[in-house]
């Protein structure tokens, strides 16, 4: 299978200079960007050993001696290209703050406790159909410096492969119905709607583990596509 | 699982500046690297090299927080990627490598001189390092290419001449004297704005 991977597909992402979220003033270029035409150095990505994650990197409740605190929660979905198909075997990593809204990050000074059980880094491989699934705390939201009574709406970072390191993607899930939704710059950087829902997870209520913990989905969408029409069934 | 066609790609949200004990802990915080900036593995074959640098914000102030991923041929100019239908390398050198930038906005990798690969006419490429730049203050990350001074290929190379000529410098690593370490910096916006790619 031979993928493409058209430019056009960038356009929803955010504007690099997007004036509300501050700290992107000085960190974005301001000459225009080149285009170019992909080469084998585009079109091709890193591929890793099951070295690179081991058996329970996916479950941040376990990695302690103790249990953290917080809501547990499991995270799933699949990480597809833009034709819909699964992508396997592709590296999954996330990143996130404690039920309190605190990163274990030095530089995070936000006074909120921080958990003894809870780092907050997990990582997993998506399986041959595409699949992944984590088992986390619901992160809480916190605030920060952008403007007067900032706070980020509760989110876990997710960093994606693909097939190629062109399809590489760093992004956010957010939860559902979140109040701060409509504050927050770095959510609305994506000007679309139909593309911040993409961000958004859904309640997974078929995959909510009775007395256990709630689900929620949340399918991400890599650059690519099949250079050749798809076959009708 | 419904298999119907997405509506689009998911956009792309920054870094931030917290994402140094998942992605690049680097013996700081417990959890274990996925990667690390040494690429080199005891059965690589080349040229060792170093490509160090800092990396600087529009005031010319460094960068911190940044996080820089590279990915590169062989010293074959072969990717280790099955995607790369041609010879597969014969050693287990990946090819990919990722690093935080420290308080004084440094970085290094640890790796070996790329081999020439071809470029979309299937005519050779002068020898380079893809490189992505991610950091707080970035919503989407930027890919530029590191190449090297000592490299004549460099006159002939097709993306080399797409930019423009009083800009060529800032893709290119200087040579730093004996032991095959190169500097390349990037600066992500000013008069030395780094030239960077819409791929």
């Amino acid at each position: 299978m031979t993928l493409i991977y058209p430019v056009a597909s960038n356009r929803v992402h955010p504007a690099r200079l997007s004036p509300a979220y501050r700290s992107a003033l000085k960190r974005s270029p301001q000459k225009p960007l080149i285009p170019m035409r992909h080469t084998l150095s585009e079109l091709t990505g890193p591929v890793y050993g099951h070295e690179t994650v081991r058996a329970h990197d996916n479950d941040l409740t376990i990695q302690a001696k103790g249990e953290p605190l917080g809501e547990r929660i499991i995270v799933h979905g699949h990480v597809r290209d833009e034709d819909g198909r699964g992508v396997p075997n592709t590296l999954v990593e996330l990143w996130q703050a404690n039920a309190c809204g605190r990163y274990i990050h030095v530089v995070d000074q936000h006074p909120a406790p921080l958990d003894p059980n809870f780092t907050g880094a997990g990582r997993t491989q998506s399986d041959a159909d595409g699949y992944y699934r984590f088992i986390t705390i619901k992160p809480g939201a916190y605030p920060w410096g952008n403007h007067h009574n900032a706070w980020r709406p509760a989110h876990i970072h997710f960093s994606v492969f693909g097939h190629s390191f062109v399809s590489r993607l760093v992004t956010q899930m957010y939860f559902p119905g979140d109040p701060l939704f409509p504050f927050d710059p770095i959510f609305n950087s994506v000007t679309d709607a139909k593309a911040r829902a993409r961000m958004i997870s859904s309640f997974d209520l078929d995959n909510t583990k009775p007395d256990w913990a709630l689900c929620y989905r949340f399918d991400i969408v890599l650059r690519g596509r099949n250079a050749t029409p798809m076959e009708t069934k | 699982m419904s298999n119907q066609r997405p509506d689009g790609v998911t956009p792309s949200q920054t870094v931030g500046p917290y994402f140094k004990y998942g992605l690049t802990p680097n013996g700081e915080y417990e959890w274990n690297d996925a990667f690390t900036n040494n690429l080199l593995t005891p059965d690589t074959s080349g040229e060792r090299i170093r490509v160090e640098g800092k990396v600087y914000d529009g005031d010319g102030a460094v960068i911190p927080d940044c996080m820089l991923e590279i990915w590169q041929a062989d010293s074959q100019g072969r990717f280790s990627d099955p995607q790369d239908a041609r010879a597969l390398p014969n050693s287990s050198f990946k090819g990919f490598g990722r690093v935080g930038t420290d308080k004084s906005g440094a970085y290094a990798f640890d790796t070996i001189k790329p081999g020439s690969v071809p470029d979309a006419d299937g005519k050779p490429q002068a020898p380079h390092i893809v490189l992505a730049v991610f950091a707080r203050g970035m919503l989407l990350h930027l890919y530029t290419r590191i190449y090297f001074d000592d490299e004549a290929g460099n006159a002939a190379d097709a993306v080399l001449a797409l930019v423009p000529a009083d800009r060529r410098a800032t893709l290119i690593a200087k040579k730093a004297g004996a032991g095959g370490t190169y500097t390349f910096d990037v600066h992500l916006q000013g008069d030395n704005e780094t030239v960077f790619f819409d791929v």
